[in-house]
């Protein structure tokens, strides 16, 4: 089997799978990163949303020989020491998880929006956040934490 | 205090060592028992077996455990239980910390169904209501414990001591002494009273109860690390999984097994009389041979059924002339018809819908047969058996199967089915002593699910000479018996003649309760028929239901509060309506709102939505509202898009793609709860807002186009062919 180096959340992790295991099988089952969420396998809710390069993207459906190349791979853990990301902050001042499992994807995707777009209009944020499921329907506080992260947007950045 | 209850002194014990301190406050039935123990590792162990049982743990410095006996599915029970417990305790709430209690229903059960049975079960709403009494109870005999102990210690009378947050105070003597340091002091009283409901904190004086608390288990689901069972990894864990197919009961026959033998990695194949079980050393290549498995289905009792073309006869059962089975009959329906009188009937159809839990099914198990013992990490609603069937399976005694319950990531009734629980034992067992994981994909718990019931409801109401309704005959076609019966009863309706019978088909689908079970599909069909009298006698909706709930005071209060929360009476703008809906389960809830209508593509949009709960005592008014916001955008999801169909026997849809949940750019403008104030015993709150959906849709829908919704889901397609008709 492949030997496979990734740079996660700005640290090193040797990995030895078989070529075209998916990013989300190795995150979770082979280094132990299981805030990130299998729900779909097939990019549909936005469970394994993790960033690379700073981009949101759905790790359910990469495969890890692409992303061994040094691409910065972060996901809810390496987002911040103790959950004090003002996106995680606003999520906990709106009560917005139910069952949480969700909740990871939701979050990595905000923090990505508001990287692209500081302050964005309501429609953005729905827009922007659309590919993210939730089934519990905490949408309403999702809605609202962003809005609130967004107004504290300075700390972001 | 109204009675004693003797300790028995052969249950108590002491362990001491040179660490920790920890007090264990319990009770074993209603033997209670306090240990005190200064070896942290030996009251892991002990309660881990269960030998010591336990509601709350204090460490010198305060720290407070208590354990919570119900599962955390997104509910709040992990939170709102505990408030209950640290009320009664008065314990200081900044230092108590949330722990799943060991699944022992002796000793953490709250009533049941039956009168003096226990039950851990987090189904049908009943976690609050049915452990508020016992919460307070083992909250008060804790701070018993410890009143008595610092009497003892001052050698002053009980009854002189009052507590406030984790101190106890001797007043005459300006004494006081944190819970915490009275560790060293510890005595056993003699008796430990059963305090009576007045000997109680009274409601005015909650401190913790009422208040706006933070949920104790989001912290850990905002930054990651909260544990779902999926989410653990043992050494020498091997995965499992199975393929199912889509037919549901189909035998398979494997026509690879060499070949799926062969791949390197796959450990074992387990035959199934349903599915095929690949055991793996990773999940990766798990599933990569369960990709690869080639299986020949036989046919089941479901082949050549088609759902979506079963209302016919569906159509053809509810016309014949013989009644079935009788779920409940009020008076007679039969009444003597006179020319005055008005007969209305109408259909309400209703597709299947599925759970959709954002996690999909899966355990983690480790059989170890030489010990007869099973280690199980389950995300559960629990069960009737504690030991979710897993003694009888394995042969083993069920004080050897300890189940570790996990976070759920959802529930919504499928994880109180505990198929996946048996498949991961079985598979498990296979490997033992090694652990291993069991995953349904996405595409296993759709293909395989167990869904709502798809049922027809033909109701039939007549109205007297005044316009009264003088009955309403409800009949139920479908599978499932309670899955489709519940959520019948018009208790705060004054309707004097009452009939609802179930005529039962069979499919051989897979069945489920799914969120508020009955009262989806049957409260769309009596709010709706409701709506259709309103409208043929030109009188308001809610008048109609405001006249009908005269000897339901509480349940009108929620009537006239929605109506003036939604500004009822001001007229929407041309291209808006507003609909109403009553739904009682367990709490009562009225629910309005406000819906306009894409003629051309026949899109509903839902701008607002407005809910006025009773719930009794309310534990955490946000985290209700909370409830309220997620049923209703559940309710939404399920009544504008969710449709499971069945193509000869086959279930059609596979993932996401094809069944579709509602997304954050359909959620209302607003949803606005508020609380009705009250001093009655906690209702659930789970289950009230998702059936009000269906019905408060439908209703604006009629009073917007004159047209009818009777077929849930109201897709595009079918809105268009109503506007059409």
């Amino acid at each position: 089997m492949p030997l496979y180096t990734l740079n996660i959340n700005n640290n090193s992790f040797e990995v030895e799978v078989n070529k075209g295991t998916s990013l989300l099988w190795v995150l979770r089952e082979h280094l132990g990163l299981t805030g990130t969420k299998y729900s779909c396998g097939i990019a549909q809710c936005g469970s394994c949303t993790i960033h690379i390069d700073q981009k949101p993207m759905r790790a359910c459906i990469l495969t890890v020989e692409n992303f061994a190349m040094g691409q910065k791979i972060l996901t809810i853990e390496g987002l911040s020491e103790k959950g004090e990301h003002p996106v995680q902050k606003a999520w906990i001042k709106t009560q917005a998880p139910q069952c949480g499992y969700c909740q990871s994807g939701q979050i990595m995707q905000a923090v990505a929006l508001l990287k692209e777009k500081p302050k964005p209009s309501r429609e953005e944020i729905k827009s922007y956040m659309n590919g993210i499921l939730c089934r519990c329907g905490t949408y309403m506080r999702i809605l609202e934490a962003i809005e609130i992260a967004s107004e504290e947007n300075s700390a972001i950045n | 205090m109204m009675r004693d209850t003797n300790i028995n002194k052969s249950r108590r014990e002491f362990l001491k060592s040179s660490t920790g301190v920890a007090l264990f406050i319990g009770m074993s039935g209603l033997l209670p028992s306090i240990v005190s123990c200064r070896d942290s590792k030996k009251i892991e162990k002990t309660l881990e077996k269960h030998n010591i049982t336990a509601w709350v743990r204090i460490t010198e410095d305060g720290d407070i455990t208590i354990y919570n006996p119900a599962a955390e599915m997104g509910q709040g029970s992990m939170t709102s239980l505990p408030i209950i417990f640290a009320e009664e305790m008065d314990a200081e709430w900044s230092k108590v910390k949330v722990e799943f209690s060991p699944q022992e229903v002796e000793i953490y059960g709250s009533e049941g169904w039956t009168p003096g049975s226990k039950l851990m079960f987090t189904v049908g709403s009943r976690i609050t209501k049915s452990n508020f009494p016992l919460m307070r109870q083992s909250g008060a005999q804790a701070r018993h414990i410890l009143m008595y102990s610092a009497a003892k210690h001052w050698d002053v009378p009980l009854e002189e001591l009052t507590t406030d947050k984790s101190v106890i105070t001797h007043p005459k003597t300006k004494r006081s002494i944190p819970y915490g340091a009275l560790i060293p002091f510890l005595k056993t009283p003699k008796h430990l009273p059963k305090y009576s409901l007045n000997e109680l904190k009274k409601t005015e004086d909650f401190r913790l109860i009422g208040k706006e608390i933070p949920r104790v288990d989001i912290p850990d689901k905002v930054n990651g690390s909260a544990k779902f069972a999926g989410d653990l990894r043992m050494p020498d864990m091997l995965y499992g999984v199975l393929e199912r197919g889509n037919l549901h009961g189909a035998k398979p026959s494997l026509e690879n097994e060499q070949e799926i033998l062969s791949i390197h990695g796959v450990i074992s194949l387990l035959p199934f009389n349903y599915a095929i079980g690949v055991i793996a050393n990773s999940l990766e290549v798990a599933l990569d041979a369960k990709s690869k498995l080639k299986i020949k289905w036989s046919e089941t009792d479901a082949t050549n059924f088609n759902s979506q073309e079963i209302y016919n006869s569906y159509e053809n059962i509810a016309k014949d002339a013989s009644t079935g089975k009788i779920i409940r009959e009020k008076g007679n329906v039969n009444i003597e018809q006179n020319t005055n009188f008005k007969t209305f009937v109408s259909d309400f159809k209703n597709d299947y819908v599925y759970h959709a839990q954002m996690e999909p099914l899966n355990i983690v198990v480790q059989v170890i047969p030489n010990q007869q013992r099973a280690e199980v990490w389950v995300g559960s609603q629990q069960g009737v058996d504690p030991k979710l069937g897993i003694p009888d399976l394995l042969g083993y005694p069920p004080e050897n199967i300890n189940i570790h319950l996990q976070y759920l990531g959802g529930g919504f009734g499928r994880r109180s089915m505990n198929d996946f629980v048996h498949e991961g034992v079985l598979m498990a067992k296979e490997v033992g002593p090694k652990p291993l994981k069991l995953l349904w994909t996405r595409e296993d718990d759709i293909g395989y699910g167990a869904f709502r019931p798809l049922s027809l409801q033909r109701l039939k109401a007549v109205t007297g000479i005044n316009g009264a309704i003088l009955s309403l005959s409800h009949c139920i076609i479908g599978d499932g018996g309670n899955l489709v019966a519940s959520g019948t009863r018009n208790d705060h309706y004054d309707i004097p003649n009452e009939l609802v019978e179930w005529r039962e088909t069979k499919h051989g689908i897979r069945l489920k309760h799914w969120r508020a079970v009955g009262h989806g599909p049957n409260k769309f069909a009596i709010e709706c028929m409701l709506d259709e009298i309103a409208a043929d006698q030109r009188i308001d909706p809610i008048s109609l239901r405001k006249n009908l709930m005269q000897n339901s005071p509480r349940a009108l209060a929620t009537m006239k509060k929605v109506e003036e929360m939604s500004n009822w009476t001001e007229t929407s703008s041309m291209d808006r309506a507003k609909g109403v809906g009553f739904v009682e389960h367990g709490s009562l809830g009225s629910g309005v709102c406000e819906i306009s209508v894409n003629k051309a593509t026949g899109e509903i949009k839902v701008h607002h939505f407005w809910v006025a709960l009773d719930a009794g005592i309310i534990i955490q008014p946000d985290n209700v509202k909370a409830q309220i916001e997620g049923g209703i955008i559940m309710g939404m999801s399920s009544v504008l898009k969710e449709q499971i169909t069945i193509e000869d026997g086959r279930v059609v849809q596979s993932n996401f793609h094809d069944y579709n949940l509602l997304r954050i750019q359909d959620i209302p403008e607003t949803i606005e709860t508020f609380l009705i104030p009250s001093n009655e015993n906690p209702e659930g709150v789970g289950e009230t807002a998702t059936p009000m959906v269906a019905c408060c849709i439908a209703n604006a829908f009629l009073r917007l186009t004159g047209k009818h919704l009777r077929h849930l889901p109201f897709t595009p397609e079918r809105v268009l062919d109503a506007l059409n008709t």
